[in-house]
C-alpha cells in the first residue's frame, strides 16, 4: 500500500495517517504483551513450580511490584487451586511437550504463580483492548480497512456508522485499560523476572547491527519512532538508511539468480525457487550449501537484526528523550548499563519498554484525531490516483513500516497499469537470515552462537533467544497429534557442525508482515 | 460478534485452508453451512488459524464439537474420534505465536472454568500438509462421513440441523 502509494506520488490525508497510526499502535501493546505471556513467558516460567507456591507470600511479592489490585492471597490461591485441579488431572504430563522441571528455571514458586495469573488476565485484556480495531473500521487479525491512498473507515461525529464522538471515547477508555494492565502488571513482571536471569544479559547478543525503518509519521512526516542504523553495537553513532542500499543474497536460499554472487535491489528482485535440499524427513542440512526458503538480505552488505530491539536502540543512540527515559529507568532497576541491551534478556526488556512508550502515546493520537474531525476534516482518503489512466506509463516505489516484529519493506514496479514486479522483504527475513556470498551469518544464527545448552534433548536455552526476536514461522500449522498428545512444531536440536537446520525449516509465509 | 446471541453448542472447524489437509476442518464447516439450515442454539464457526482467540466463544457453551486434521497414526484418511479429556489440552513451547493452537485455547479455557460439559474432537488423518487448496484423495473420500458424524453428534446432543431445500 505505502509502495503504491510512494510509486504514484500520493499523500495520504491527515485522518488516514493518524488511523493508520493508532491501529498499529495498539497492535504494539497488543502483540508485545500476547508474546510475552502466551509465547515468551514459558521460557522463563515453571508453571508446575507455581503449585509450591505460598499465596500468602504470592500476594507480597505482588503487592510490592505495584498496586494492580488483583493481588490478594485469596486471589492467588484460587489460580493455584484450579491449577492443582488441571494438572491432578494429568494432562500436563508433566513434561507435555514443555520443559517443566528443567534446571534452567530459576524462578521462585511464587513469582512461577503470580506469571501463571497474568497469564490469565492477559487473555481478558487483550481480547478488550484490540476491539480498537474493530472500532476504527477493521478486524484482528488481519487488518481489512487499509487501502491505496488512505483508509475505507468514514469519521463523522454525527454519524452512527463512522468513527465518531462515541468512538473516541471509548477507544479512549480502552487505551486506558491497556496501560493500565502495561504499566502495572508487564513492566513490573519483566521487572521481577529479569533479576534471575541477569546471566541471559551476557547471552544471545548476536549481530549488534540494527536497523529502523523509523514509523508513526506526525503532521509533518516526521517519524516518532526515528529512522536509522547502527553498527557494532556503537551508540555513538545512528546512520542515516538509504533503501537503495538493501540487497537480498540467495548464495544460501533455495532460489536461483543468474549470478549467486550477487545481492539485487528488491526492484531488481527475483524469486526462483529450486530447492536442492534433501528429501524430508532429513535430520542434517549442510549450512555450506543451501539450507533455507529465506533470503539473505543485506543493508550496504551488513546484515542486520530488527524488531523492538532495534528500534529502541536507534531512538535511544537519536536521543528520543521519552525512550531514553524509560529505558534509563529500566537499566537502574536492573542495576545494569546499556550493554546489557546487546542480549537475549535486553531484546525482551526493549519489547517491553517499547510497548510502555508506545501505550502513553495512544491516547495523544486519539486527541489528535479527535481535533482534526472537530476542525470539519472528514477527509479518509485521497482518490484521485485510483483511475489507472492518471498513472504514469511506468513508476517505481517503496513502502516501509516497522511491524511489531521489525522493519518491513515491499517494493512495487509497475508498467503499463499493472504489477510488473514486487518484491517484500519481511522482518523474519532480516533476523531469520541465512549466510550471505561474503558467509556473514543473520541475526538468529549469530545470536545462538555459544549458547550454553545444558540438555540437548531439552534445548530452552535455544529457544530463549529464538523467542526473544518473536518469530513468524510456519503461520499456523497446528495439528494435533493424538498418539502423543502433542502439537507437532519440531522444536528439536541436531548435534551438528555449529547448530541445527530444523529450526531453520520455514514452510510458509501467508501474510505479508510476518 | 460482540451481541451474538447465546449458543450451548459450538461447532467449530480449525485449520489452514492453503495447506492441503491441514484444512479439512474448514471444508467440513464449509460444507456444512452450505447445506444445513442450523438452529440458533448451535454457532459453526471457522476457526481458521486462530487459538486463543477462539477462547471467549466458549464462554456459556455448553457442547464443543471440533473438526480438525490429527494424526492419528493410522493411514491417510484414517477418523478418529476423542471425547472429554482425551482432547488434549495443555500449554506447550513452541516457536512462533502462529502456533499457539487449540490444545492452549482448551487448556486456559480449564483454568477459566469455561471448559465445556461435553468436548468431542473429529480428526482425520492427513495425508498431504502442502501448500494447496484442494484435499488429498484419501481425505476427500473421509468428508462426507465426517459430516455425517457431525449431524449424529448433534442430534445426540439434542439440535437437528435442517437441509437447504435450493
Amino acid at each position: 500500500m505505502r509502495a503504491v502509494e510512494d510509486a504514484l506520488g500520493i499523500e495520504i490525508p491527515n485522518n488516514a495517517r493518524i488511523l493508520r497510526n493508532l491501529i498499529e499502535g495498539i497492535q504494539y501493546v497488543q502483540d508485545h504483551v500476547i508474546h510475552f505471556y502466551h509465547l515468551h513467558a514459558l521460557d522463563w516460567v515453571d508453571i508446575v513450580s507455581a503449585l509450591d507456591a505460598d499465596p500468602q507470600a504470592t500476594a507480597k511479592l505482588a503487592q510490592s511490584t505495584s498496586d494492580w489490585p488483583k493481588s490478594s492471597a485469596d486471589y492467588f490461591k484460587g489460580v493455584k487451586d484450579k491449577l492443582a485441579a488441571y494438572v491432578n488431572s494429568g494432562q500436563l504430563g508433566p513434561f507435555a511437550n514443555a520443559y517443566w522441571g528443567h534446571p534452567a528455571y530459576q524462578l521462585p514458586p511464587e513469582a512461577n504463580l503470580m506469571a501463571v495469573a497474568h497469564y490469565l488476565e492477559a487473555l481478558d485484556w487483550q481480547r478488550d483492548v484490540i476491539r480498537a480495531h474493530a472500532l476504527l473500521g477493521s478486524k484482528n487479525p488481519h487488518l481489512q480497512t487499509y487501502l491505496v491512498g488512505g483508509m475505507a473507515s468514514p469519521v463523522d461525529p454525527n454519524s452512527q456508522a463512522a468513527i465518531n464522538a462515541d468512538t473516541i471515547a471509548f477507544l479512549k477508555s480502552l487505551f486506558q485499560r491497556a496501560r493500565e494492565f502495561v504499566e502495572k502488571v508487564y513492566l513490573p513482571d519483566v521487572l521481577a523476572v529479569a533479576p534471575f536471569y541477569l546471566d541471559w544479559a551476557g547471552i544471545g547478543g548476536g549481530l549488534g547491527n540494527f536497523l529502523s525503518y523509523g514509523d508513526f509519521p506526525d503532521a509533518d512526516g516526521n517519524p516518532w519512532l526515528p529512522s536509522g542504523y547502527i553498527l557494532n553495537k556503537d551508540l555513538s553513532k545512528v546512520y542515516p538508511v538509504d533503501h537503495k542500499e538493501i540487497a537480498e543474497y540467495v548464495t544460501h536460499s533455495w532460489y536461483e539468480y543468474d549470478d549467486e554472487s550477487k545481492a539485487k535491489h528488491p526492484w531488481e528482485g527475483e524469486t526462483r525457487p529450486k530447492y536442492t535440499g534433501p528429501k524430508p524427513p532429513y535430520k542434517f542440512l549442510d549450512t555450506d550449501k543451501k539450507y533455507t526458503w529465506m533470503k539473505a538480505p543485506r543493508l550496504s552488505d551488513h546484515a542486520m537484526e530488527v524488531g523492538p530491539l532495534a528500534r529502541m536502540l536507534v531512538a535511544y543512540a537519536s536521543g528520543h528523550e521519552r525512550v531514553r527515559e524509560v529505558v534509563n529507568y529500566v537499566l537502574d532497576q536492573l542495576g545494569a548499563g546499556p550493554e546489557v541491551l546487546f542480549s537475549t534478556l535486553g531484546r525482551t526488556a526493549a519489547r517491553c519498554i517499547e510497548t510502555v512508550v508506545t501505550a502513553e502515546k495512544l491516547a495523544e493520537w486519539t486527541d489528535e484525531l479527535a481535533e482534526s474531525i472537530a476542525s470539519g476534516d472528514f477527509k479518509i482518503h485521497e482518490n484521485a490516483m485510483w483511475d489507472p489512466a492518471n498513472w504514469p506509463k511506468e513508476a517505481q516505489g517503496w513502502g516501509h513500516t516497522e511491524a511489531p516484529r521489525g522493519s518491513l519493506g515491499h517494493w512495487v514496479h509497475i508498467k503499463d497499469g499493472k504489477i510488473y514486479n514486487y518484491q517484500a522483504v519481511v522482518p523474519s527475513t532480516w533476523n531469520c537470515s541465512p549466510r550471505d556470498a561474503k558467509g556473514q551469518r543473520g541475526a538468529y544464527e549469530a545470536a545462538l552462537v555459544g549458547t550454553p545448552i545444558a540438555d540437548p534433548e531439552q534445548p530452552i536455552e535455544v529457544l530463549r533467544t529464538i523467542h526473544s526476536f518473536d518469530p513468524c514461522m510456519a503461520c499456523g500449522v497446528h495439528l494435533v497429534d493424538a498418539r502423543t498428545g502433542r502439537e507437532l512444531n519440531n522444536v528439536h536440536l541436531e548435534a551438528a557442525n555449529g547448530f541445527t537446520s530444523p529450526l531453520f525449516r520455514f514452510r510458509v509465509r501467508t501474510n505479508g508482515s510476518c | 460478534m460482540l451481541d451474538r446471541p447465546q449458543a450451548t453448542t459450538l461447532l467449530l472447524g480449525v485449520g489452514n485452508r492453503i495447506l492441503s489437509d491441514e484444512g479439512v476442518g474448514i471444508h467440513v464447516i464449509e460444507r456444512l453451512m452450505a447445506r444445513y439450515e442450523f438452529p440458533e442454539e448451535v454457532l459453526v464457526l471457522d476457526g481458521g488459524t486462530l487459538g486463543l482467540d477462539l477462547l471467549y466463544y466458549l464462554e456459556g457453551v455448553e457442547n464443543l464439537l471440533l473438526v480438525d486434521a490429527v494424526q492419528n497414526g493410522g493411514e491417510p484418511g484414517n477418523l478418529s474420534r476423542l471425547e472429554g479429556d482425551d482432547v488434549p489440552a495443555f500449554m506447550s513451547i513452541k516457536m512462533s505465536p502462529h502456533h499457539i493452537g487449540i490444545p492452549d485455547m482448551l487448556f486456559a479455557a480449564k483454568l477459566k472454568d469455561i471448559y465445556p460439559k461435553n468436548v468431542v474432537l473429529l480428526g482425520v488423518q492427513p495425508e498431504r500438509l502442502e501448500v494447496g487448496l484442494e484435499l488429498s484423495p484419501a481425505v476427500e473420500a473421509q468428508v462426507e462421513t465426517l459430516i455425517e458424524q457431525v449431524i449424529e453428534q448433534l442430534k445426540e446432543w439434542g439440535h437437528h440441523p435442517r437441509r437447504k431445500t435450493s
